[in-house]
């Protein structure tokens, strides 16, 4: 998978929040096989030094990572805090969230093209977290994007691909975009189905993190994006509303 | 004079932003700094002189999702 220009290993892209203990992270990353990993910038004070223990924690996964805005609602705090995890982070990639409804989480997509564009012009490779919406997706491109990470759910509750079709049709209409579903998936059978359907990757945090056994889950995400992407690429039957029977019905036995 | 650091009415006697973050104790930490909404680069931070009231975050890595 290329992702602005990356070749990554792994199509499964996992958070770094919410887990019970930094060790229970680093093993269910080492499990997953991700090579990407979702942080993010928070206040720090004095003396603090949080943020420094939690980056030799990432900088030992020895994956890339991909800094969010997560919790921005306007375009100047995105932009912002976007500037300040690239220097903190020392990347251009930014996962960016402009939230637009405090109940699901949905983006704002007028927030979030406009501040794509100011950030893709000032040469960030902006991953948008956006809808399935295929005019806004079109925006997106339009402002610089060249990935996109559309929604299965809102973000946390575990509901999956709550709209199929609106999926389905996004993939279609631009085959040549790397794209990433993101949020919304609990189970390996979910990010599975993303995957058959044509989806570049998929990223989760909590059904990982929340898990009763996050590492077990973790590889159950790993083996189920690998057997998604596995069907994707091996073209699958058309399904069928009446029976054909798979053994062959020459030369049985006449026992009547 | 009295500014606002993380959300907090803080008192330094800094001059400018870098001055602010010795003396609240950032020293050599990994920190980001925006001073009123806008994003200061850690180069800059000597030549951005602060006025009372101004806000100024200081942010770190954190876990995300």
């Amino acid at each position: 998978m290329r992702l602005y220009g990356t070749d990554i290993a792994s199509r499964l892209m996992l958070g770094t929040a919410q887990y019970p203990s930094p060790a229970v992270l680093a093993e269910a990353f080492r499990r997953s096989g991700a090579g990407i990993a979702t942080v993010s910038v928070r206040r720090e004070a004095g003396g603090e030094r949080a943020g420094a223990a939690f980056w030799d924690l990432v900088r030992g996964l020895g994956v890339r990572v991909l800094p969010n805005t997560a919790g921005c609602h306007s375009v100047r705090e995105a932009v912002t805090t976007a500037q300040m995890a690239r220097e903190l982070f020392d990347t251009p990639w930014i996962k960016l969230e402009v939230i637009g409804h405090a109940d699901t989480l949905q983006p704002d997509p007028f927030g979030l093209v406009e501040t794509a564009r100011i950030l893709a012009d000032d040469g960030f490779q902006v991953f948008p977290y956006t809808t399935e919406d295929v005019v806004l997706a079109g925006r997106l491109l339009d402002a610089g994007c060249e990935v996109l990470m559309p929604w299965g759910a809102p973000i946390g509750t575990g509901l999956g691909l709550t709209n199929l079709y609106g999926l389905r049709t996004l993939r279609a209409q631009f085959p040549g975009v790397p794209m990433v579903v993101d949020a919304g998936l609990g189970l390996p059978s979910q990010a599975a189905m993303a995957m058959e359907l044509g989806y570049d990757a998929v990223l989760l945090n909590t059904a990982v993190a929340k898990a009763g056994d996050p590492a077990a889950m973790a590889e159950g995400f790993a083996r189920a994006v690998e057997a998604g992407r596995l069907a994707f690429a091996a073209d699958p039957m058309e399904p069928r509303d009446m029976a054909a029977p798979s053994t062959p019905v020459l030369g049985q036995a006449f026992l009547e | 004079m009295k500014i606002m650091v993380n959300g907090a009415a803080t008192e330094v006697r800094a001059g400018t932003l870098a001055q602010a973050l010795d003396e609240l104790g950032y020293g050599e930490a990994k920190v980001a700094t925006a001073v009123n909404e806008s994003f200061v680069s850690t180069a800059a931070r000597g030549q951005t002189a602060l006025e009372p009231g101004d806000r100024v975050e200081i942010v770190a890595p954190r876990q995300g999702g």
